[in-house]
């Protein structure tokens, strides 16, 4: 593996009985890349990220993510990646500073880690002051900010992110990607699902899946060209539609 | 029947000490789809509560085609067509034995069940899938079913919240080409969404923030409503130019997007001006060009103004 792949995918395949789920796909995102990963439901796309995340074994192929290979050690793969959903992630009952000690948690932090951490989050959000009020009455972007954050307790070098900025604001939104691309420049390699097309155009490069496989992957404004499209939606409607199954 | 379909009269409404909505006032016309485009927590959800009778508002009135929704709920029930967010189809029911059922619960007649549910397949294209289990189907077919669903009873006014919320780009595409049918039809449609870029779609469309309105239009007036000239810096480093231009511009003036940085010119800069500050601090960008401004521009030049003017 070169030194440069944080996530390296070889002719990966998963099948669920008679079904290809996933088809020899094969790709490398680069660290400090922010990689956007799209297509319609039931393409793929989510058997992909399972198996990247090491939550599902493949039947064939090979993968490295973050130099760890998904057959064999799913548990180092798990231990360096974030997960966040924008809108699933934080417990809503929960306080702002429980929801942090709760992530802290699973991600196997000591108890003096989970407490420095803490801090030094409260104080990255400007929230310590507000560190017990419940999580559902923050506004959304701050949450949206909060569940990133959580995310990102225990250092991982990899975040896969889902649908980050569906629902905020246009506003936040902004803020929200600024901090994405803080992260890409510190060297943290970014994973973006989305079915959200304005999403899309935020990520460096774009894999478009349709039937288990991938048909493009390049950046935003070469397949705008490649499609002659104004957006990132015609694009994707183009080249699901040129594409024969 | 000349009576408008819908009139929201400066609706009110508070949780607690939370203001939900402050004085949201809209008409919809039949045969038209009108777009409440907003973020989460504007108070789209809470609007159309309010419209089918599912909660009272505080104060203003709603007009269902001409009578009071508040006094006349049953004859709101009966001619409107709603479809919240999460729509309750029965899982372990098909997609056929889901249409029966909510046929039935609205007194549709069993003759005429037959007839209506063939028609439905034939936009929905969910004939394949009709023996399948609701929760077997994917997230497109479920919101399909779930329209088709609320169709068989024939409501003239329909209100949909968020229903391309986690669908696919292809079933988007699809659901939209369905509601442009059925306002075709002379079928009103209310529909709520977080996407921008749906905002285009619709004939008419009113941006939601913080519980007001903060303009209604046509996709075309709201574009008008900027009057100043927009420029987009296309660069492969948009969070970098974004950050140096903010040095150099108000904040407010720009604003970073996927393929680079569209730049509000307030102050009359001037793109030839523009370009030479670009070069001038060395900033990376393939090129400047005035371009339309897209309903995303208008929202974050109108939460700007809502800031400015109290």
């Amino acid at each position: 593996m070169s030194n440069n792949n944080t996530v390296e995918v070889k002719e990966l395949t998963k099948k669920f009985g008679g079904f290809t789920a996933v088809d020899r796909v094969t790709f490398q995102v680069k660290k400090g890349e922010i990689f956007g990963f799209l297509g319609a439901n039931g393409a793929g796309k989510t058997t992909t990220i399972r198996m990247l995340c090491g939550l599902l074994l493949p039947t064939a192929g090979w993968a490295s993510v973050g130099g760890f290979d998904v057959f064999t050690q799913q548990e180092q793969i798990k231990q360096h990646i974030g997960y966040m959903s924008q809108r699933f992630s934080l417990y809503e009952d929960l306080t702002v500073r429980e929801n942090i000690e709760f992530y802290g948690g699973i991600y196997g932090l000591s108890r003096k880690e989970i407490k420095q951490k803490s801090e030094e989050l409260l104080d990255y959000l400007n929230l310590s002051d507000r560190s017990d009020t419940l999580t559902a009455e923050l506004p959304l972007g701050l949450k949206q900010r909060m569940a990133l954050s959580t995310a990102l307790l225990h250092e991982p070098e990899i975040i896969f992110l889902d649908e980050p900025t569906s629902g905020v604001d246009p506003e936040s939104r902004r803020q929200f990607w600024l901090l994405i691309y803080e992260l890409a420049a510190q060297g943290k390699t970014v994973f973006v699902t989305t079915h959200f097309m304005d999403e899309a155009e935020y990520c460096q490069r774009i894999s478009i899946m349709q039937n288990g496989r991938i048909i493009e992957l390049d950046a935003p404004q070469k397949l705008k060209e490649k499609y002659q499209a104004s957006s990132m939606q015609e694009v994707f409607l183009k080249s699901i539609g040129e594409k024969p199954k | 029947m000349n009576e408008k379909p819908l009139i929201v009269e400066n609706i009110e409404k508070s949780f607690g000490s939370v203001q939900a909505l402050r004085g949201v006032s809209l008409e919809l016309e039949r045969g038209q789809i009108y777009g409440l485009i907003g973020p989460d927590g504007a108070g789209k959800t809470t609007l159309m509560r309010i419209i089918v009778t599912l909660l009272n508002q505080d104060s203003g009135k709603i007009l269902f085609q001409g009578k009071d929704a508040q006094k006349q709920t049953a004859f709101v029930r009966k001619n409107i067509g709603y479809m919240p967010q999460r729509f309750s189809l029965y899982p372990d029911l098909t997609v056929e034995e889901n249409l029966h059922f909510f046929s039935d619960l609205f007194g549709v007649a069993t003759q005429v069940q037959a007839q209506r549910i063939e028609r439905l397949y034939q936009f929905s294209r969910l004939e394949p899938f009709k023996d399948r289990r609701a929760e077997a189907l994917s997230g497109g077919m479920k919101q399909k079913l779930a329209l088709s669903c609320m169709l068989m009873h024939e409501p003239s006014v329909m209100v949909m919240d968020e229903p391309t919320y986690g669908v696919d780009p292809v079933s988007r595409a699809e659901l939209w080409d369905i509601l442009k049918e059925l306002a075709g039809q002379g079928k009103s449609i209310l529909v709520s969404t977080a996407y921008m870029d749906e905002a285009l779609l619709c004939d008419r469309i009113a941006l939601i923030f913080k519980g007001q309105l903060l303009a209604s239009g046509t996709p075309q007036e709201l574009r008008r409503t900027i009057t100043h000239a927009l420029y987009l810096i296309k660069t492969q480093k948009a969070h970098y130019v974004f950050q140096e231009l903010r040095r150099h511009f108000p904040e407010t003036d720009c604003h970073l997007f996927g393929e680079g940085v569209h730049l509000l010119d307030r102050q009359n800069t001037g793109l030839s001006k523009i370009r030479q500050m670009l070069e001038q601090n060395k900033l990376p960008f393939e090129s400047v060009q005035q371009i339309e401004p897209g309903i995303e521009d208008v929202f974050l030049d109108l939460i700007h103004r809502r800031e400015v003017e109290p």
